[in-house]
């Protein structure tokens, strides 16, 4: 109880220039988050440098809820790369294995058919219609490295997006009756 | 400075880097280990060779594989990812790989097998160009950590050729 009291009175005590100060630190925090995501984004190459698995279709290796840490590199993709890869058309990234690579001679170009390892069928059933290949243009990166468990936080805000409003409204109350 | 906030604070804050300290270690120890996997393969037999209705070639082909993948197994191992791939090269494209067989190897006991399959997936051409087609069997292994960076390598086996004519 007197926690809830110390914390009104903080909130009625507050002072404008206490306030701006801290809308600048708070502000100073979400931009190095930025700023440290986006050179993450130059460093590996690639939009997403770190995704969720979400579905089962890598099992028993990668399961719902871990993470892939991606780069891309100018070197073409090859049979055996475990590829994050956009459809035309749908926006959740897949993440499979490449199977199959034909490498043009004259552009460089190639041509990649993916499958998922618990899949009994390749992924011709999930590209648009009429596509036969991936290009590089659809993949975003190839996985390099794996963390388990740490990417339900991600599910679980995504798909109970109430619990995501609880923690920023406890966040944002905390920083403000903070005496700092 | 010793309020709730800041406890519950600091305690995660250490909690996690000891956490990401602890996944990096064994991803890291994965660099000191030994490894001397080492595999051979035959063709037992050309099943089928055929051009399809679309105008490219098909093979089935049954394969006699012998690998020991044991000594990629460390403590940090959660599974190999094993396959062999028909590797060529053809007048249009300079390099063509077809996945012909895999599996997934979850453990040290089963990484030393000989196996006689024919094609899981089917070994189909951009064209017709596979008739007297010489290529190469790699077979490629993916090791899947159980936390950390993964790692892949292979062995190629070349010397390997299809008939002259379609069967």
């Amino acid at each position: 109880m007197g926690w809830i009291g110390e914390t009104v009175d903080s909130i009625k005590s507050i002072k404008i220039r206490q306030l701006l100060t801290q809308a600048v630190t708070l502000g100073m925090i979400v931009t190095s988050a930025l700023i440290i995501w986006k050179a993450l984004m130059c460093v590996t190459g690639t939009e997403s440098p770190v995704v969720v698995v979400l579905s089962g279709s890598m099992e028993p290796g990668f399961q719902r809820g871990d993470i892939l840490f991606l780069r891309m590199t100018k070197e073409p993709i090859r049979t055996g790369e475990i590829v994050v890869f956009n459809i035309d058309g749908r926006d959740i990234p897949i993440v499979h294995r490449a199977i199959e690579v034909h490498e043009r001679k004259t552009t460089g170009e190639v041509d990649v058919l993916t499958k998922g390892d618990n899949n009994d069928v390749d992924d011709i059933g999930l590209y648009a219609d009429g596509q036969m290949w991936l290009h590089r243009h659809h993949i975003m990166g190839r996985a390099v490295g794996f963390l388990p468990y740490v990417g339900w936080v991600t599910i679980i805000m995504t798909e109970k997006p109430i619990i995501k409003y609880i923690l920023i409204g406890a966040l944002g109350l905390l920083v403000i009756t903070s005496k700092d | 400075m010793h309020s709730l906030d800041y406890r519950a604070n600091a305690l995660l804050i250490f909690s996690v880097t000891a956490l990401a300290f602890i996944c990096a270690i064994p991803s890291f120890s994965d660099k000191f280990s030994n490894q001397n996997p080492s595999a051979e393969i035959q063709i037992l037999n050309i099943n089928r060779f055929k051009k399809q209705s679309y105008g490219n070639d098909e093979v089935s082909l049954t394969l006699d594989i012998t690998a020991d993948l044991q000594s990629l197994f460390t403590w940090n191992t959660k599974q190999v990812f094993a396959f062999v791939a028909a590797e060529y090269e053809t007048p249009k494209n300079s390099l063509n790989q077809v996945s012909l067989w895999d599996v997934i190897i979850p453990d040290k006991e089963h990484a030393k097998f000989r196996i006689q399959t024919s094609n899981k997936y089917r070994f189909i051409d951009q064209g017709h160009n596979l008739r007297g087609k010489e290529f190469n069997l790699t077979l490629h292994w993916h090791v899947m950590p159980k936390t950390g960076k993964m790692f892949a390598d292979k062995i190629v086996m070349p010397g390997y050729s299809l008939p002259d004519a379609y069967k």
